[in-house]
Parts: structure tokens; sequence; C-alpha cells
């Protein structure tokens, strides 16, 4: 397919910032390739490949920014226009309260000259044929197969006018396979994070998937109420993304969220559980590494236009069960005297003592819960950060060690930093794909774990 | 005022662009192909305490090429507008059909829809692109200021994002259409912090989002000043309202609420490709299953639901959608009974039921047209009732005012909302706020339960900017009207204990 354009993003980047007449310039380029495959009831449904062309460019004029973002962006004339359009809007706008110095020279990371690579539908060469047979299998085995594979090549170009360069390849890459019975009536599911689509065994993925229907031959009706429960590291991670998105320092500071200190202040350095339990976020934790700087295209309560560039780096925000850090902008540093410690696109849990994957959790517990994954989580109520949601595609009941049967669905409400305070097993970390909200964040590493009194609020009818 | 599209969006070539990609998909023998070319710009400003928090202004465009070859799809899109892309892109996307065909068991074909050659543009005033750029900021600056002057406020937040989405479709159908759409989301959230007790309250505005111009910003559809003079004292009231015993109450739930419980639990529900299984391994599916067609018992005798893309101002009214259907409206649950889906071609030629009505939309250039959500509303009952007279028929009970927090099961029936307020109802009249409450139910039993429903000076268009669905990820404005309705004996959780506070 033809490229995107003639001009190629380091060339786009250098002539902006030579185009460029006001108090100071970012420009960013993003560049990115994508295919994926979508299947339902055992056949192909959608597909698709597309690859674009993002460029943003932030002016400044005083303490004023004018923030523009483009796609397609493809001659030099372009880009000059982009710049001359940020420069127009900075000298319009209004006083920013985040203003702060461009990030210098000192801050470069990435081999900026190196060619682009880019994805296309080959990416599922080895994927596909893979696929096709577990369609066939399904189909043999009265089972319906649903699913998505998806892969996306994006690179980023960051430049500023204080001599900043930073570029950085993300291959992201993932399949998500659901398996029901003929009737309908079991559902399980698996998810893997690859960046390549040829380390995926879709046979042993599909075995996963049938020793999960076969589990569910059995099944159990439980009431409502509070079990202790099982939590795979998918759920967990879908339980601690909304606690990571939860803690800007600007909100908390201004007295507004699960970690503001009565009577002013925040919380950091307070103990938020017993356990040794660590969060935290590096650019190059292993398998779930990410852009090393901070990339803001807008600013916002925990992101600032001004701060691109900022190398970022690894950074506990909850440390041995000790509150750390909160996400901030060098703003938000700023007014709360606290350490300039900005979003990471990452986030890892680890336990000081682990103890094993789930299957021995499962093993180690006399009676309880197993979930698979959880869905449709929201924030009930910010001021101790109650979640509510549901389980999805398999909760199975566990008696002395050994899974026994499946048990309906529940909709569950339950506080992340009660889960931190209740867990009594916590397991390896290892990378995993959170259910609900990979579309937003992948890049997660947790482990299993046991809650003591997981509060189920009511049965779910849906299987 | 009559409208034509952006003169800079008719200026693409946008006919050579289509004639590019269809004459080399034509060539390739495809049964069928399409091509979009979109350009979307997306502001958005915030502001803070009487400061300007963000302003970004955002363009997304491009061209997307869709083939139907042999009965599989096979799509290819790019951020690069050029009579080269647009062959590349049809190539591309041959080429994707070919090595999707292995894959596919089911043949598409595509329901019958006469072709189109038309411009629409949405109902709107003012181009929000077309006010002086520091209105945004100074207009959220002020109403932040205002909040933040009267001493209950501790804290105020303001934003708006407003969005121009200009698409261009034309296919090897003959169909060519060229549209405009203008809609916008304002939003305030005053906040109380209670040092002494360490705790803090919100209240948001009750205003929709809607398919307007910046006039609504500017008090054509929405009262700003009143809504925004009544927050101080609304949210005063809500930080020191006594809690509530959890348990089944009688409810009057207010427009500015129903409506995304409509959403959550008609809305998705009625989505034919979810009751079809093809969003299963994501949004999920549906128990609203086809077979049910006809005969589920979705509610009382009183539930009339239509679905519509032709409402004024509705933020999900087109002329035509993305595959070229003309917008349509039509009833979904009628007398409490399911009689209808939301549909698109392929589902509407496979299900036998005739012609597509026209619920195809993509929200992006880069992203293949599903079946998306139509405008779903609750019908009011003509010469229907009061909120007052509802709340005195309620009696002893809850009255339940803006959306907060929703959750719903992958089959729709299991749903927790939470409101901005819950007034106590005692003697069929208002007695002040309660507050940590939220509301649990079974979409068929909610909707069972449903007493009564207001008259039409109750009917509002609320409606969401956000509504997810699908794989890759896409999100689409939808509206969704409704009256104030009466419900009998719903369950209410008191959220300190779910808490277990």
């Amino acid at each position: 397919m033809t490229p995107v354009s003639g001009v190629g993003p380091q060339e786009l980047v250098e002539r902006g910032l030579a185009a460029a007449r006001g108090d100071g310039c970012v420009i960013v380029v993003e560049e990115s390739t994508e295919a994926n495959l979508r299947w339902a009831n055992n056949t192909l449904t959608t597909n698709g490949v597309a690859r674009s062309r993002t460029v943003t460019a932030v002016s400044v004029a005083g303490r004023s920014a004018g923030v523009v973002t483009r796609q397609g962006v493809a001659t030099v004339a372009e880009m000059e226009d982009l710049v001359a359009e940020s420069e127009t809007a900075a000298r319009a706008a209004v006083p920013a309260e985040d203003a702060a110095p461009l990030i210098g020279g000192d801050a470069t990371s990435g081999d900026w000259d190196a060619p682009l690579d880019r994805a296309d539908i080959g990416i599922f060469a080895a994927f596909a044929p893979d696929l096709g047979a577990s369609l066939e299998r399904a189909a043999r085995s009265d089972q319906l197969l649903y699913g998505f594979a998806d892969y996306e090549l994006t690179t980023t170009f960051l430049a500023t006018s204080a001599g900043s360069r930073h570029r950085f390849d993300q291959p992201t890459g993932h399949v998500e396979i659901n398996a029901k019975s003929g009737d309908m009536g079991r559902s399980a599911w698996v998810g893997r994070s690859t960046a390549t689509f040829r380390d995926l065994d879709m046979e042993s993925v599909h075995d996963d998937l049938e020793r999960r229907l076969e589990w569910a031959r059995r099944t159990v009706h439980l009431d409502a109420g509070r079990y202790d429960t099982v939590l795979p590291p998918s759920a967990v991670a879908d339980l601690m993304i909304p606690l990571y998105w939860a803690s800007g320092a600007r909100a908390a500071a201004d007295g507004r969220t699960v970690f503001s200190r009565p009577g002013g202040g925040t919380r950091v350095g307070e103990r938020l559980t017993d356990a040794a339990l660590t969060l935290r976020s590096d650019p190059v934790a292993p398998g779930v590494g990410c852009a090393p700087f901070v990339t803001a295209r807008s600013s916002g309560p925990s992101s600032s236009v001004f701060d691109n560039g900022a190398p970022t780096r690894p950074t506990s925000w909850i440390s041995n069960g000790v509150l750390g850090a909160l996400m901030q902008t060098r703003y938000s540093a700023d007014l709360t005297g606290l350490p300039y410690t900005p979003f990471i696109d990452n986030l890892v849990l680890d336990a000081a003592d682990p103890g094993g994957d789930t299957n021995h959790l499962v093993a180690a517990t006399d009676r309880g819960l197993l979930l698979t994954c959880l869905w449709y989580i929201r924030e009930v109520d910010p001021t101790n950060l109650l979640l509510t949601g549901l389980s999805r595609d398999g909760v199975y009941l566990v008696e002395r060690g050994e899974v026994t049967a499946a048990v309906n669905n529940f909709r569950f409400n339950e506080s992340p930093l009660d889960l931190l305070r209740r867990a009594d097993a916590v397991g390896t970390t290892e990378r995993t794909l959170p259910r609900e909200w990979s579309d937003w964040f992948t890049r997660t590493a947790m482990p299993p774990m046991r809650v003591r009194d997981f509060n189920m609020s009511s049965v779910s009818q849906a299987s | 005022m009559s409208r034509s599209v952006d003169p800079s969006f008719r200026a693409l070539p946008l006919d050579r662009l289509a004639d590019a990609a269809l004459s080399a998909a034509g060539r390739a023998g495809v049964a069928h192909a399409e091509v979009r070319v979109e350009r979307t710009r997306v502001g958005h400003t915030s502001a803070r305490d009487g400061r300007l928090e963000s302003d970004s202004d955002g363009i997304r465009a491009g061209l997307s090429v869709r083939v139907l070859h042999e009965g599989t799809w096979g799509f290819a899109a790019t951020s690069g507008i050029s009579v080269d892309h647009a062959a590349a892109a049809a190539a591309e996307a041959l080429e994707v059909a070919r090595i999707s065909a292995a894959l596919s068991t089911e043949r598409v074909e595509l329901a019958p829809e006469p072709v189109h050659i038309a411009e629409w543009v949405s109902s709107f005033e003012i181009n929000p692109y077309e006010v002086p750029a520091t209105e945004r900021a100074e207009v959220l600056i002020d109403w932040t200021a205002r909040l933040t002057a009267d001493r209950r406020v501790d804290h105020a937040d303001a934003s708006v994002t407003t969005v121009q989405e200009d698409k261009f479709y034309a296919d090897s159908a003959g169909t060519r259409t060229t549209q405009e759409r203008v809609r916008l989301h304002p939003a305030v959230t005053a906040v109380a912090v209670d040092t002494g007790r360490g705790t803090f309250e919100t209240m948001r505005t009750l205003a929709p989002p809607v398919g307007r111009g910046w006039e609504y910003v500017r008090g054509r559809g929405w009262d700003w000043d009143a809504e925004l003079e009544s927050l101080p004292e609304l949210l005063a009231e809500k930080l020191t309202a006594p809690t509530m015993d959890a348990g089944r109450y009688d409810v009057v739930i207010d427009p500015s609420n129903l409506w995304l419980t409509i959403h959550e639990s008609v809305g998705h529900a009625t989505e034919l490709d979810r009751a079809l299984g093809y969003e299963a391994a994501y949004a999920g599916t549906s128990f609203a299953t086809f077979d049910r067609l006809g005969a589920l018992r979705y509610g009382s005798a009183i539930m009339h639901v239509t679905g519509d893309r032709t409402v004024e101002h509705g933020l999900a009214t087109v002329g035509y959608d993305d595959e070229g259907v003309q917008g349509q409206a039509w009833d979904l649950v009628r007398d409490g009974v399911l009689v209808g889906y939301q549909l698109n071609r392929a589902m509407a030629a496979r299900q036998g039921l005739g012609r597509s009505n026209g619920c195809a939309y993509a929200d992006s250039p880069l992203r293949v047209p599903l079946q998306r959500m139509a405008n779903v509303s609750l019908q009011p009952a003509a010469g229907g009732p009061s909120t007052e007279e509802l709340i005195a028929a309620a009696g002893d009970g809850l009255y339940i005012v803006g959306d907060r927090s929703w959750s719903i099961d992958m089959q729709r029936y299991n749903f927790q909302f939470t409101g901005q307020r819950f007034y106590r109802i005692r003697g069929g009249r208002l007695a002040g706020q309660v507050r940590d409450l939220a509301y649990q139910g079974v979409t068929t039993e909610f909707w069972g339960s449903m007493e009564a429903v207001g008259g039409p000076a109750t009917f509002v268009l609320g409606g969401a900017f956000n509504c997810g669905k699908g794989q890759p990820g896409q999100v689409a404005a939808v509206s969704h009207g409704c009256p104030s309705a009466l419900f009998r004996q719903v369950r209410i959780l008191n959220t300190n204990d779910e808490a277990g506070r």
C-alpha cells in the first residue's frame, strides 16, 4: 500500500520546529498501523487494516498555549500551517494555569533516525490458520467461539524547541477468545497479550477454554453474599487500574478523592494496607515496557502539555502497603509539594512474599469462589472508591482445594483499597490482559489474589 | 437557518476519491464496495476554580474502503486523503477480504436500499468553530468562578466538548451522500469538601449533550444561569442529607436519570448484533433474543419505546447512515412487548427483515461501520401526569434526579445506577434529599413495575457522548428522550452498607 506520505516523520518534526516563531513549541508525531480480525459464532465478522499519522503542535505565547492536533499531515507546507495555527491559538488564549518552561535538551531517548516499521494484515500469517483450525475444532465439539485479534504498532516522535528529542516504538497485540457451549449455557474466556502473533499456542488456549467449559458441566446456584474469592491476575488488573486512575494529586490535594487527607493535604505516606504489596509503574518493566517520557496532547487534572518530553522513572504508587506517590504534573507537584511523578502507561502489583499462580491459590482454598474476569466496572462512590461491576464468563465453586462446579454470575460492590486490606493470599505476578480496560490500558502485570468476604451484592442471570 | 456542508470539506476531491476506489474495486469484481471520507473536528476546553485548565482542538480525518468480495468483508483505511490513497486502500481491502475468506463460513448479503444522492446538515444555528476562540474558555472560567464565589462551594469544574463531523459516503450502487453534524456537551460540577468529617460531595448540571450549536451554551434550549444558581444550595443540602436504609421503595425517576437506564436496559438490549452474538466476547449479548421478537414481555403495557435517527437535535440523528441507508423511525417496544431491533444491512438481510432501519455508524474514518445505537426513547402518555402528580401518586418513596454511576451485565439483565440526587417522598410530596443510595434491578422486572409515565410536558431529550462498543473500540453519541415515570417497589441499596462501612 502507498505510504501515508512522502515526507518522513523526522523531517516533519524538524521542519515544524524550524517554522515556529512563538515562545516555545512542541511537536508530537504519531505514526500508527493496525490490523485486526474479529469473529463470532465460529465465523469471521469484521476485519480491517488502518494506517494513520497524527500530529500535535503545542505553541507557547507568554503563559498561554495553543494546542492543535491534525490527522493526515502529509507535506512540509501542511506542517508549517499546523504550527502557525497553534501559534494563532496560543496568542488568543487565556493564560494556562500549568504554564512552565518546556523540557530541555538533556531529555532524549530512542533511536530517532531508525526507519519506520509498519504492520499489515500479514501479521496474522501464522495466526490465521491456527485460528481457522480452532474454529473448526469448536464446530466439531458443539462449541461457539467469539473473539478478537488486534495488532497495533505506534511510533511516537516528540520534540521540543528547548532541544528534547524522544522516539518510542510501541507494539501492542492481543487476542481474546470466548467459548460457549452450543446451548449458550456455559461460557469461558481467555485473553493473551502478544507483541508478534507468532508466540501464541492456539491449541493450548483452546484446551484451557475446554477445561473451563468442562468445569461448568456441574452447576450450583449460590445466593448473593460475601465469599472468600480467588481473583485471577486479569481481574486484579481490572480493579487496580481504576485505583491508579483515581490517584491524581491535584484532586487529592483539593480534598475530593479517596486519597485526600481529612483536614487537608494528601494521604501520601499513610499506610493503606498491612499487606506488603507494591503497586508501581516502570517504563522498562519486563514484558510491559512503555514510553520512558511524557506525551500530553492536552492538559487536564493529571496531564500538562508543558510537560511533554519529561522523562519518566520507576514510581511506586503504593510501596509495601504505604501510599508512596500520586499522579502529578509539574504544576500539581509544585502545588502539593510532592515529587513530580507523572502518569506511566503500565502498572505492576507485586507482593514481597508471593505464593504461586492461580491454581496454587485455588489448591490452598477450603471453600470459596474462583472468578474468570470482571466486567462493566464503574465508580459508585468516590469518597471510598467503591466500585460496582459483574463477574463474567465463568465463576466457579472451590471446595477443598478443587473446582467442583460453576456457579451463577454476580454483581459486586467493592473498593480496590478494601481488597488490598482483605487480601489473605497473594500469588506471583505475571503479565496479564485486563478484560474490562484493555481498550485504554493493556500493559499490566498482576498476581492472583484471594480476598476474604468479597461482596457479591446480587445475582446476575447472565450466563 | 438553512445550512450547507462546510465548504472546506466539500473542497476535498470527494467524487474523484470515490471514483478511484470504486473503480479499483469494480475491476476486481467485488459485489459491493463503499468509500467513506471523513473529517471530524473535536474541541475540548475545561476550567477549574475560575482558571483555564485545558483547551485543545483536534481533527481526525481520513478515508476508508470496504468491499464485499465473494461474501466476505474486507476493510482498509488511512489518514491520507488522496486519489492514490483511495486506490491503494481499495486494493488492500480486497487483500484483507481474501485472507479473511478462509475464516468465514457465512456469506454476507446486504438488504436492498434505494440509491440516494443527497446533502444533509443537522439542525444548529451557530457553528462552535465560528465563535471567537476565547469565548469557550471565558464562558467556562465565568461559570466556575460564579460557583466558587459561593461559600458553600469549594471547587468547581466546567468543560465543553464540541464536535463538527463531516462525512462523505459513496457506494458501488450509486449512492453518494455528504453530511455534516454538529453536537456539543457542556457540563459543570460543584464540589463541597467537609474537612471536619473528612468527606466531600459533588453536584453536576443536568444539562444534556445535544445536537445543537454554540447557541446552546448561550442559553438556547437550556437555562444555564438558573441551573448554575441552583447548584450551591442543592450541593449543601446533599452534603448534610441523612442516609437511608436499603429496601424496596416506590420511585419516581426524572428524565435526567431515566435516559441512562433506557440506554443500558433497552437501547443496548435491542441491538440485533448483540442478540445474534456478534458482541458476545466484548460488549455482550442480549436477553432479548431473536426468537422472542413479537413475544417477549419487556415491561408493563404502558411501555412504548421507539428507535429513530430523525429527531431534531438528536445525537444519533443523521440523514443517511454509514451504509447509505436513509434515517428512519420505528417501534422497539409497543404495549410492553418487544417488536423491533436496531439493524444494519447485513443483519436485515440475514434475518429476513427487509430494509435496514439505518443504524450503521463508524466513529472514525479508520473504523469499520458497526450497528450502533439509534436515538432510543420512551414515549410519554398523551395527557399524562406531571412529575408532581407522579410524586403524589408514589405517596411514600424516592424521586431520583440526574445520572451518575451506571453498570449492567453482559446480557442486560442486572443493572445498578446511582444519581445526582435522591429525594425522599413522604405523603406524596418531596421531603428533602437523602444520600448514599443506588437502585438495582432486573430489566424486565423493572420495566414491568412501571405504573405510570408522565405527559409530554415532562419529556426531556437526554443522552451521552461516550457510548462504547465493538472491537477495536468505538465511541458514539446518542440521545434518549423520556418522560418522568413511576416504578413500584424498586430495590434501593445503601452504598455505605455495600462498602461495609
